[in-house]
């Protein structure tokens, strides 16, 4: 009945078995390897590994927040150290490279059908330039004088003179050669990623088959391509203006006196540069995140996605339009009121597409057959805190709410919301997720439930509360509060038990590193499949799937990825490599 | 275009309108039928750095239209003195004459390679890497020139300091590129010369078998860098 001879005008898979590259020495297999799987896993742990510096940094900043004065260490100049390493690590060398690199490069060969990335060896060349990168950040804690205390915005002119952490020192150029390194890096990544969804598909996987998680990194990674070309571009002319006293940036300006030889740059540019970049980049850490979590609740939920299609194009959608909304961040920096009036309402439109995905989701799980595992609940949460910071967003979006707001405690709330707490808990539910497949172990229950509960509860006691302390006018980027008249006696007590939370919160990511650990050779045997989900990922024939992913021939796919409880079928699920009819599909036609 | 097979293995008749447009880019495997993996790369590439020297050139036009201090006549300061007389931008013209005409010897090359005429393909690229080669001699030559007159990434002696800022950048970044390419030109010479691409045999790093296309992948990186020249030359030399 199934007819699975080619039709005419396919051409073959580009590369047949024989030319995959077979690695013949320990080194080429596991360390200098070309095999995504590998890579992915390299990428990962090098991002988690940076990620736990941000992590002890966010301590260190809630210390003194929490209990200013107690720590001599923290000095402000520290505490400037501090914030930038934090939010530059936790927004670049950690959340981007986990999601591109890490599940983009694990996943997208197995959830497409293919074999590796097209360029393995180009591929490869991408995690070591970012391992590259990942060091030269890291030296500047090493360097004298420190990393650089600018800020994650690193907005000139401050980032280059000397009353800046760094701005003199080494501190400031280290990071912006890293950037530069990143970047490089990351292309050679993404120009595979992005080719392979494109060209490197399996028999029957057309783009509107795809898994939403594919569709998600997709399209993050063109727009990573299109946006990090910005910051490359602003950090090459910040080097210059620091290490060969050019003034793209630099206005005349004199410093304790003494006249600058600096003239006629304008800091504003390097802003739009900056955001041009920096707004994309908020959506190439959610849409990722966006993609991973509608599977995880269609398969969780035992039922198939709601709307695909729109689900795809609000995907698309939101990566367009975040091209053109970046001024929102610089409201305060003073512009034409018409361009104010443009940039709002840009922004505001980015909530339409926005919400249908959030219905979306709440309509797949509508009468769903909801299965509380623990990447479900990290997807539910999930939901409910981007909601929440999606919302906030609406008020920072609008040009008079946010100029008395901007700067202070609250946009420090909205961001973490948004673009640091819900991308991360899709991170975790995600590795909850996949780790079953990538190691053939489950990951140990009820660490796991303590984690996820300590962490979404936590999450929300730390950055609920900044909210309010914003709108009490506390401000953001201050080492030391005390004497300001806004900080009454309550602040400061909310002040404390946010950080005792942070804490709390850091403990418990503690516990899910020893998960990781220990479930490696403790965790309960998986399986292939072990929560009956349709996609490629789950049926390879090893588990973990072997040097080529799927056996001899490559999986044909002859549905989309969410037939789950179809009518009919004998099991709630039917994998996507699995041919004949069972009844209604609810596949977009 | 290919058509898609049901889950009961039937092919669906294509959709017409719009929703053909969107079956067409998403259709089964390949969204770009008859293109291949490198030269699809090569095109992501491009588009990538296009974004690159798109921020170059809107960063140095910032510089420019908002300096207060006035912007040194390009038609002066690369005028070259020949015979007694100052002739405006004579060096730069050359520059461009030989970039475009490498252009058309790589077109060339292109050509000779899908007809499997080694020698020529080879020689061909080798002569497009020494026009290029010549290029980026020339453009040292200039630099030096500007150089000893006086002109630094910080300041001039004509005005406003973003103009050597931008030229060293600018060209540089360019001069980078048109490096990288001669470098390239001469691998990927170096193979057509030997046979590889009809051997088969696997390239050093990459252990991949290559094809007589690389030639023309090569050549889009090569006319990419072409063109961006042109509009450096528009923008920086002629404003
Ligand atoms: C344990 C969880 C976290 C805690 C306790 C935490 C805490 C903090 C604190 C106290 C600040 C400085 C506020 C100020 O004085 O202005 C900060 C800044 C920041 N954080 Fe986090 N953070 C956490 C996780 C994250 C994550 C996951 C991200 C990823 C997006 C992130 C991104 C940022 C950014 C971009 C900044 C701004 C840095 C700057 O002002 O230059 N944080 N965080
Ligand atoms: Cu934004």
């Amino acid at each position: 009945m199934v007819d699975i001879t080619p039709a005419d005008g396919i051409p073959p898979a580009e590369v047949a078995e024989v030319e995959l590259y077979h690695p013949r020495s320990w080194w080429t297999k596991y360390v200098f390897s070309q095999d995504a799987k590998v890579i992915a896993i390299q990428y990962s742990a090098t991002a988690t590994g940076i990620g736990l510096v941000a992590l002890v940094l966010s301590w260190l900043m809630r210390l003194q927040l929490g209990f200013p004065g107690t720590f001599d260490f923290i000095t402000p100049e520290a505490y400037y150290q501090f914030i930038t390493m934090h939010g530059m690590i936790m927004v670049i060398y950690l959340l981007t490279a986990l999601f591109l690199g890490g599940f983009g490069n694990y996943l997208i060969p197995l959830m497409v059908g293919a074999r590796d990335m097209v360029f393995p060896y180009v591929n490869m060349l991408s995690y070591w330039i970012y391992l590259l990168a990942v060091l030269v950040l890291v030296s500047g804690f090493f360097a004298p004088g420190g990393p650089t205390g600018a800020g994650w915005t690193l907005y000139p002119p401050q980032a280059i003179l000397s009353g800046t952490p760094g701005g003199q020192g080494w501190g400031i150029i280290l990071m912006l050669s890293s950037l530069i390194l990143f970047i490089i890096g990351f292309t050679m990544g993404g120009l595979n990623y992005v080719v392979t969804v494109l060209q490197g598909r399996t028999r029957g996987m057309t783009m509107m088959r795809l898994p939403l998680t594919v569709w998600g990194i997709f399209t993050a990674t063109v727009m990573a391509l299109l946006a990090f070309p910005a910051l490359f571009v602003a950090s090459v002319m910040m080097l210059l203006d620091r290490a060969l006293g050019t003034s793209f940036f630099m206005p005349a300006i004199s410093e304790m006196g003494e006249q600058l030889p600096h003239n006629g740059g304008s800091p504003i540019l390097f802003q739009h540069l900056f955001w041009f970049f920096g707004h994309p980049e908020v959506y190439i850490v959610a849409l990722p995140a966006f993609g991973i979590v509608s599977d995880l609740i269609s398969t969780h939920a035992r039922k198939n996605i709601f709307g695909y299609r729109m689900m795809v194009w609000a995907i698309v959608g939101i990566g367009a339009l975040s091209f053109v909304v970046w001024a929102h961040h610089m409201y305060v920096s003073g512009m034409h009121p018409y361009f104010g009036f443009f940039f709002a309402t840009t922004t505001l439109i980015i909530a339409i597409p926005t919400a249908i995905k959030v219905y979306n989701w709440v309509l797949t799980l509508w009468r769903g057959d909801i299965h509380l595992t623990i990447p479900m609940l990290f997807a539910l949460a999930f939901i409910v805190t981007f909601v929440n910071g999606g919302l906030t967003g609406l008020f920072l979006g609008n040009v008079v709410v946010d100029v008395p707001l901007s700067d202070t405690m609250f946009v420090v709330a909205h961001f973490h919301m948004v673009m640091g707490v819900a991308p991360i808990l899709v991170v975790f539910g995600a590795i909850y997720h996949w780790y079953p497949k990538v190691t053939g172990r489950m990951l140990n229950e009820m660490l796991g439930r303590f984690h996820f509960w300590v962490t979404f509860l936590g999450a929300y006691l730390i950055f609920f509360p900044m909210h309010y302390l914003g709108l009490m006018g506390v401000p953001r980027r201050y080492a030391e509060l005390t004497d300001m008249t806004i900080m009454t006696e309550s602040a400061h007590h909310l002040n404390s038990f946010i950080s005792i939370m942070a804490f709390i919160v850091g403990f418990a990511q503690m516990v899910f590193l020893f998960n990781l650990i220990w479930s490696i050779r403790h965790g309960r045997e998986a399986g292939g499949n072990p929560w009956r989900a349709t996609t490629l990922e789950w049926q390879t024939p090893h588990t973990p799937p072997a040097h080529g992913n799927f056996g001899k021939d490559l999986p044909i796919v002859y549905r989309w990825a969410y037939d789950y409880s179809v009518p009919g079928a004998k099991e709630d699920f039917i994998p996507q490599n699995m041919p004949g009819s069972f009844g209604p599909s609810r596949e977009p036609a | 275009m290919a058509e898609t097979l049901t889950h009961i293995g039937q092919t669906e008749p294509r959709p017409t309108g719009w929703q053909g447009i969107a079956a067409d880019w998403s259709s089964d495997q390949r969204a770009f039928k008859n293109v291949s993996w490198g030269k699809a790369m090569m095109w992501i590439f491009l588009l990538s750095d296009t974004f690159i020297f798109g921020c170059f050139l809107l960063s140095y036009m910032t510089a420019r239209i908002s300096t207060r201090v006035p912007w040194p006549n390009p038609s002066e300061v690369f005028a070259l003195r020949i015979g007694g007389s100052d002739i405006p931008l004579i060096l730069i013209a050359i520059m461009t004459f030989v970039l475009i005409s490498s252009s058309g010897t790589m077109a060339m090359a292109v050509n000779f390679g899908y007809r499997r005429d080694r020698r020529k393909t080879a020689i061909l690229m080798l002569v497009t890497a020494a026009l290029g080669a010549t290029f980026v001699g020339m453009q040292a030559f200039e630099w030096t020139k500007l150089i000893t007159e006086g002109v630094r990434p910080w300041g001039n002696p004509w005005g406003a300091a973003q103009f050597g800022s931008c030229f060293f950048m600018i060209t540089g970044f360019h001069g980078t590129h048109v490096t990288i390419g001669v470098i390239f030109l001469i691998i990927v010479a170096r193979k057509v010369w030997r046979g590889d691409y009809d051997t088969g045999r696997r390239g050093f790093f990459t252990s991949r078998t290559g094809r007589y296309e690389n030639v023309e992948i090569m050549g889009l990186y090569w006319h990419f860098v072409d063109l961006v020249w042109v509009f450096i030359f528009a923008f920086f030399y002629l404003w």
